[in-house]
C-alpha cells in the first residue's frame, strides 16, 4: 500500500492513489476498532481497494519485562495481554513454566483450572458477541451478553478477589481453595446459561439484516487460513477441525466429552455460529467438571524459589481467541532468559487484509469484530 | 379587543402565535423525545437509563441542553468556516418550517395550505442540503462519506415514501392536511386499514429519511464515527440533533395525518355515554389518563431520595392533574368550544408518540443495513411495491365508484391480499443479490 522512495537521501513514505481513491484512517481513536488498532483503508467510493493494519499503540514490552522478573513475578503481567481472557493467559503461562520445571499440578487444581478457563472462554465470547453485534448496529445484545458475563465475573471475584485481571492460578497449582458454594454457583450459572444462548440466537441468527450483513462477508478459505497461521474459532469456521484441547490435551480436558464445532465457508456468519456453539460446549465442559471435582492438594511441591533447569519449552493452549503459546528459555536462574508469546489475536489479525479487500466500509467493522482481537494482546 | 387591531393584520396574529409556540416548545419536546428514547432503550436492555438528574431523569434534557450551550465551539482548521456555520442552521430551519403546515388538531395549525403535504415534503427535502453541506464543509473523510450516503439515501427513500403516501392521497382526494383528515372522518375509517401496504412503505421510507436505525448509515457510529456530524460539537451539533428529532416528529405527523386519522379520536362517530352522564366514554379517556399518571407520580413522590426530586416529582404530578382538568373542563359548556382543539391536539400527539415508539422499538431490535443492501431494498423492493400499490389502489377505487360497489372493506382486503402476493414475489425476485457483487480476489 505504501511505497518507500528515496528523496534526497531521506526515506519518505508516499501512498500512490488512483484518481477516485481516498485514504481513510480508521483509528486509533474509533468506536469500533476494539482498542487502539489503526486501519488505513484505501477506498474507491465505499469499496476497500487496499488496507493496512497499523499496530503498536499499546506496546508495553511485556516480553522484555519478563526477562527482569522472577517466574512468579511475571505471572500477573500475562493477565494484561488478553485482558478479556486473563484466566486463559494465566493458565498457559503457569503450565508452560510447570513444563519447564518438570512439575505437574495436582488433579484437583487441574479440574478447577479447567472450570475457570471455560467460564473465561464463555465470558470472552460474550464480549465478542456484544461488541460484534454493536458494530453491526444491533444495540441490544451487548447488554444481554454483559448481564451473563457479570455472573461469571462474580464467580471469579469470589474465587480470587479480582474480576478482570485475575491472576487466578499459580505455578504448580492454585493458591486458593474454592470457596463454599463454588460448585453450586457454577452449576446454577450453567443451568441458566443454556436458555440465554438461545435468547441471543433469537435476536440474531435468523434476522435477515444480520444474515445479510454477515453471510459472505470476509470469507477466509481453509488453505488461506492455514497458510496465515490463523487459529481458534476463525480457523474452525473455515472448515478445519483443530482444537488444542483435543489435539494436545492439557489441564483436565482429556477427561471430558465435548464437540469441536466447525463450519464450511469461513465467512463472518460461520464464525458467529461457531462461537455460539463453543459457548454451549464450554457450558457442557463446566457441568461435567463441576459434577466431579477430585479432592486432594491444590499445589504441587515446586518450592518458593523457582530455578528451572537450563532449557527451553513451548506450551500452547486453546485460548478463547485461538492458540496461545508461550516459548520460554531458561538459563538456570530465577528469571527467564527469554519469553516469547504467540498471541492468537496478533496472528489472526494478519488475515484482516485478505478478508477486507473488495469489501465495503461497513464490512470492515464487521471483519474486525469477527476476528475478535484484543489490542493488549496484539501489541503486548 | 378586536377593533383595536387593523383588519389587515388580524388574520396573521394567530398563526404567528402558533409559530412562536412551535419554535419555543420544539427544542424542549426534542429533548424529552431523547429522554423517552433513552428510557425505552434502557427498558429493552435490562437497565434503568437516566436516573440522577431529577426524579427518573426527568430533568436530564434540561441539563443536556445547558451542557451543549456551554461547550466549546470547535471549528476544524481546514473547514469551510462559512458553510460550516450555515449548514446546521439550514438543516434546523427547514425542519422547523415544515411544521407550518402540520395540523396538531382542527384548530392548531399555522397555515392550512392546499398543497400542505407537498410543502412539507419539499421543505423536508431541502433539509438534506444542511447535511450534505455540513459533511462537505467539515473537510473530513468521515463527514464526506456520511454526507454522500445521506444524499443517496434520501433521494431513494423519499421516492419510496412518496409512493406510499400516494395511495392514501388517492383515497383522500386532497393535498391539504386538514382535508385529508376530514376525508377519513367522512369515510369513517383510518386509511391505515384501507391501504396497510402503503402505510408500511411509508413507515420504512420515513425511518430511512430521518436517518434512524436500521437505516442510520449517514451517522453510523461504528463505521463513520458520527458521519456528517463528526466534526461538529457544542451547540452546532445540538442544532443537527434538533433537526433530526424535528424531522422524526414531522415524519410521525405525516403518518398520523395520512394513515392514522390525524387528530380524530378512535371511533369519532361513535357516541357511547359513560354511566348515563352526557360524557362520551372515549372523550373522558384523556382526562382519566392524566389523572392516573398524576396519581402515579404522587405515589412515587415519597420514594424519591432527595428533597428537590420530591418537589419535581410532585410538580409533574400536579401538571398532569392540571392537564386532566383542562381535558375535563373542555367537555362541558361554556368551554366546549375549545373541545375539538384541545382533544384533537391530545389525540394527534398520542398517535405521534405511538409512531415514534415504533421508530425506537425498531432501532433497538435490528442491526444496521449495509449501504448496497439499503439501496437494493429501496430501489428493488419498496419502489416497485409502491408503484404497484398505487396502481392496485387506483383500480380498486375506480371499481368502487363505477360499479357502485359499496364495500370498501372488501376492496381493502382484496387489494391488500394482492399486495402481499406482490411483496412475496419481490422478496424472491427483487432482493436477489447481484452476481459478482464481490470482485474476485486477485491473489
Amino acid at each position: 500500500m505504501t511505497d518507500t522512495r528515496t528523496n534526497g537521501g531521506s526515506q519518505v513514505e508516499t501512498t500512490v492513489l488512483g484518481a477516485d481513491e481516498i485514504i481513510l484512517n480508521m483509528g486509533p481513536q474509533h468506536p469500533s476498532t476494539h482498542g487502539v488498532l489503526r486501519v488505513k483503508l484505501k477506498l474507491d467510493g465505499e469499496r476497500v481497494v487496499d488496507s493496512e493494519c497499523i499496530i503498536g499503540y499499546l506496546h508495553r514490552g511485556v516480553e522484555k519485562i519478563a526477562e527482569h522478573r522472577s517466574y512468579q513475578q511475571f505471572a500477573p503481567y500475562v493477565d494484561r495481554m488478553d485482558y478479556c481472557a486473563a484466566v486463559s493467559n494465566g493458565l498457559g503461562y503457569c503450565e508452560a513454566v510447570e513444563k519447564l520445571l518438570g512439575a505437574e499440578a495436582p488433579p484437583r487444581a487441574r479440574v478447577v483450572r479447567t472450570i475457570l478457563t471455560e467460564l473465561q472462554r464463555i465470558a470472552s465470547h460474550l464480549i465478542w458477541l456484544g461488541t460484534h453485534a454493536l458494530d453491526i448496529g444491533a444495540l441490544t445484545p451487548v447488554f444481554y451478553a454483559f448481564r451473563e458475563r457479570e455472573e461469571i465475573l462474580k464467580i471469579f471475584e469470589k474465587y480470587c478477589g479480582a474480576r478482570l485481571t485475575t491472576h487466578a492460578f499459580r505455578i504448580g497449582g492454585l493458591q486458593y481453595e474454592t470457596y463454599d458454594g463454588f460448585e453450586e454457583e457454577v452449576k446454577r450459572f450453567c443451568d441458566d446459561f443454556a436458555a440465554k444462548v438461545d435468547e441471543y440466537e433469537t435476536l440474531l441468527t435468523e434476522n435477515r439484516i444480520w444474515v445479510g450483513r454477515t453471510k459472505g462477508v470476509g470469507i477466509l478459505n481453509t488453505e488461506d487460513a492455514i497458510a496465515l497461521g490463523v487459529t481458534g474459532p476463525v480457523l474452525r469456521a473455515s472448515g478445519m477441525k483443530w482444537d488444542l484441547r483435543k489435539a494436545t490435551p492439557y489441564a483436565a480436558y482429556d477427561q471430558y466429552d465435548f464437540e469441536i464445532p466447525t463450519r464450511p465457508t469461513g465467512d463472518t456468519y460461520d464464525r458467529y455460529l461457531v462461537r455460539m456453539e463453543e459457548m454451549r460446549q464450554s457450558r457442557r465442559i463446566c457441568l461435567q467438571a463441576v459434577a466431579n471435582i477430585p479432592t486432594g492438594p491444590i499445589m504441587a511441591k515446586v518450592g518458593k524459589v523457582l530455578k528451572p533447569p537450563p532449557g527451553e519449552v513451548y506450551h500452547a493452549i486453546e485460548a478463547p481467541k485461538g492458540e496461545l503459546g508461550y516459548y520460554i528459555v531458561s538459563d538456570g536462574t530465577t528469571q527467564p532468559y527469554r519469553v516469547r508469546v504467540r498471541p492468537p489475536s496478533f496472528i489472526n489479525l494478519q488475515a484482516f487484509n485478505k478478508m477486507a479487500r473488495g469489501a465495503l466500509v461497513a464490512d470492515v467493522v464487521a471483519i474486525i469484530g469477527t476476528i475478535d482481537i484484543v489490542l493488549g494482546e496484539v501489541d503486548r | 379587543m378586536t377593533h383595536l387591531i387593523p383588519p389587515a393584520i388580524l388574520p396573521y396574529i394567530l398563526p404567528v402565535v402558533y409559530g412562536a409556540v412551535i419554535v419555543a416548545i420544539l427544542p424542549l419536546l426534542a429533548g424529552y423525545i431523547v429522554l423517552l428514547e433513552r428510557k425505552i432503550m434502557a427498558d429493552m436492555q435490562v437497565r434503568l437509563g437516566p436516573m440522577r438528574v431529577g426524579p427518573h431523569g426527568l430533568l436530564q434534557p434540561l441539563a443536556d441542553a445547558l451542557k451543549l450551550l456551554l461547550k466549546e465551539d470547535i471549528v476544524p482548521r481546514h473547514a469551510d468556516r462559512f458553510m460550516f456555520f450555515v449548514a446546521p442552521i439550514l438543516s434546523v430551519t427547514m425542519a422547523l418550517i415544515a411544521y407550518a403546515a402540520m395540523p396538531f388538531g382542527p384548530a392548531f395549525q399555522v397555515a392550512d395550505l392546499n398543497v400542505g403535504l407537498l410543502f412539507i415534503f419539499a421543505v423536508g427535502s431541502l433539509g438534506i442540503y444542511g447535511i450534505v453541506l455540513g459533511g462537505w464543509a467539515s473537510n473530513s473523510h468521515y463527514s464526506l462519506i456520511g454526507a454522500l450516503r445521506s444524499a443517496a439515501q434520501l433521494v431513494s427513500y423519499e421516492t419510496a415514501a412518496a409512493l406510499g403516501i400516494v395511495s392514501a392521497l388517492l383515497l383522500a382526494g386532497s393535498l391539504s392536511m386538514k382535508e385529508i383528515v376530514r376525508a377519513q372522518f367522512d369515510q369513517g375509517v383510518w386509511f391505515i386499514f384501507v391501504v396497510p401496504v402503503g402505510f408500511f412503505i411509508y413507515l420504512v421510507g420515513s425511518i430511512a429519511e430521518t436517518n434512524r436505525a436500521p437505516f442510520d448509515l449517514p451517522e453510523a457510529e461504528s463505521e463513520l464515527v458520527a458521519g456528517y456530524m463528526t466534526e461538529y460539537s457544542g451547540f452546532r451539533w445540538a442544532l443537527y440533533f434538533l433537526s433530526e428529532y424535528a424531522n422524526m416528529v414531522i415524519a410521525a405527523g405525516i403518518a398520523t395525518t395520512l394513515f392514522l386519522g390525524g387528530w380524530l379520536r378512535p371511533f369519532p362517530g361513535n357516541h357511547q355515554h359513560l354511566f348515563g352522564t352526557p360524557v362520551e366514554l372515549l372523550d373522558a379517556l384523556p382526562a382519566l389518563l392524566f389523572v392516573a399518571v398524576g396519581l402515579y407520580c404522587f405515589s412515587l413522590t415519597p420514594r424519591q431520595p432527595v428533597q428537590i426530586q420530591k418537589i419535581v416529582m410532585a410538580a409533574v404530578g400536579g401538571a398532569c392533574l392540571v392537564l386532566a382538568a383542562v381535558m375535563a373542563v373542555v367537555l362541558f359548556p361554556p368551554f366546549d368550544v375549545a373541545r375539538d382543539g384541545v382533544h384533537g391536539a391530545f389525540w394527534f400527539l398520542a398517535k405521534v408518540t405511538a409512531y415514534l415508539y415504533t421508530f425506537l422499538w425498531i432501532r433497538f431490535t435490528f442491526p444496521r443495513y449495509r449501504f448496497d443492501q439499503l439501496m437494493r431494498l429501496g430501489w428493488r423492493f419498496l419502489i416497485p411495491l409502491g408503484l404497484i400499490n398505487v396502481i392496485v389502489v387506483g383500480v380498486s377505487i375506480v371499481v368502487q365508484q363505477n360499479w357502485e360497489w359499496k364495500h370498501p372493506v372488501v376492496s381493502a382486503v382484496v387489494t391488500t391480499a394482492i399486495m402481499f402476493g406482490v411483496a412475496l414475489w419481490l422478496t424472491e425476485e427483487g432482493v436477489k443479490p447481484e452476481p459478482a457483487a464481490q470482485p474476485a480476489d486477485g491473489e
